[in-house]
């Protein structure tokens, strides 16, 4: 399985687009594009997860450790264009509380 | 039979010697055997060539100039070989060595859970748990307090194997230091909750579910950290019922309120909870329905709990081919008729 990252940024927001499956296998290509992002003071992290059909556990650890780190750096996260099955994942595990998971399937740069 | 280098040396001169003079099959057979002795013996692939080019000067006097010199290049090359034969000798001894290791931790694992079966008059229990690998993500327990009521936990560590069981035994280890007094469940997962923010890595979490049943008033309190949501059986519609959760994981975040249910049980209705490596079963590459388990357990129905939650396994194990992508648990609580 793969997954691809595409990050754009314009200094205070970036947008992360991702396609494919966030699981054990693909869980450290994330981590390592997406942790120097969020390490950035006073940004707004957009991940795009319109493309993505499947999430697992280990996928899912991933934006919790991004979570944690952009509450350090002052920055915010936002999750736009889950399905449903991501959705209910997000739900059963509770982080649709603290993360914030928008219906909108666009966000531009 | 012990050669020493002279006698192997003359061993092989005669092999070669007869092969050359009849090319039989009987011979190649002998040179298969000799080979496999050599292995034993730890003779590397240079050593072997080296003995062959000293055998063969001697078999044939005039040997061009060429071919000898062309041992010094098949040797170079052997010697490469020989290097990465006896790499892979001392891996397999490290994996020999790890796959030992492996064996008592798992052991040391079974051992921090609970051993001794549920024996209480209202209730019928039944556990399985069975890891994907050698270790288990699955946390489970049970136990009877002094109350008389019933303690019992699932709980899930993200990922498996050997990071997953390290994590679980925390979680073993922090219940066993909460006061001994009955604990309400949402207070019990906002104390554990403390214990693995602090101690787990950032993008790790620990999902569990916490009941207590009252085997006075048929009650079963419980609390979720963003554990699947298990089901509960009405007898009276022959229907399972959704069992509601809402809490985050444990690991996130340390201020958390955990909110509490209850559910009220009649004689035959019971509770069940299982991992998520129950509902990621597959099916044709298609991930299993959640009304799919609730069809399996109802097939098993009239069966005590122990053997229901075991058909369940055996049916699931079955249709993956035997081979479990995720830690399995799946447990059942049944008010007695």
């Amino acid at each position: 399985m793969n997954l691809q990252v595409d990050v754009q940024g314009n200094g205070k927001k970036s947008v992360v687009k991702l396609s494919g499956e966030v699981d054990v296998y693909t869980a450290s290509v994330l981590k390592e594009k997406l942790n120097p992002i969020a390490q950035e003071a006073e940004q707004l992290i957009i991940i795009d997860l319109s493309d993505v059909h499947y999430i697992d556990s280990t996928g899912l650890g991933i934006f919790i450790g991004a979570l944690k780190t952009a509450d350090k750096s002052n920055s915010s996260l936002k999750i736009i264009g889950a399905n449903s099955r991501v959705k209910r994942l997000f739900e059963i595990t509770g982080l649709n509380e603290v993360i914030d998971i928008n219906e909108d399937q666009r966000e531009e740069v | 039979m012990e050669k020493t280098k002279l006698s192997l040396y003359q061993y092989y001169r005669e092999m070669l010697k007869n092969y050359i003079k009849d090319k039989s099959e009987l011979t190649l057979y002998s040179a298969q055997q000799f080979s496999k002795e050599m292995i034993e013996k730890d003779m590397s692939p240079e050593e072997m060539v080296s003995l062959h080019l000293s055998v063969l000067k001697e078999l044939i006097k005039d040997l061009p100039q060429e071919v000898i010199d062309s041992y010094d290049l098949l040797l170079e090359i052997m010697i490469g070989y020989g290097l990465a034969h006896r790499e892979h000798l001392s891996l397999r001894d490290r994996q020999r060595q790890l796959d030992s290791e492996l064996t008592v931790a798992a052991r040391m694992q079974k051992s921090l859970l609970p051993s001794k079966p549920i024996t209480v008059d209202e209730l019928d229990f039944g556990i399985v748990s069975v890891p994907a690998g050698k270790m288990s993500g699955d946390y489970y327990h049970y136990m009877e307090d002094d109350n008389g009521n019933i303690g019992v936990a699932v709980a899930d560590v993200i990922g498996k194997g050997v990071p997953a069981a390290m994590s679980m035994s925390m979680i073993k280890y922090a219940m066993d230091s909460l006061p001994e007094q009955r604990l309400q469940p949402a207070g019990l997962l906002e104390n554990l909750n403390r214990v693995v923010e602090r101690n787990i890595d950032s993008d790790m979490f620990i999902t569990m579910v916490y009941g207590t049943y009252d085997p006075k008033l048929h009650h079963f309190y419980y609390s979720s950290a963003g554990h699947e949501p298990g089901f509960v059986y009405r007898a009276s519609q022959n229907k399972f019922e959704n069992m509601d959760t809402k809490g985050l994981v444990l690991g996130v975040s340390s201020k958390v309120n955990y909110k509490e249910y209850v559910l009220e049980l009649n004689p035959g209705d019971f509770i069940v909870l299982l991992s998520d490596g129950v509902t990621e079963s597959r099916i044709d590459g298609e991930f299993i329905e959640r009304y799919q388990i609730t069809q399996l357990i109802k097939k098993y129905i009239h069966l005590p709990a122990q053997a229901m939650v075991e058909q369940v396994y055996r049916e699931l194990e079955k249709i993956q081919d035997f081979k479990l992508k995720d830690d399995f648990t799946l447990l059942i609580l049944r008010r007695n008729v």
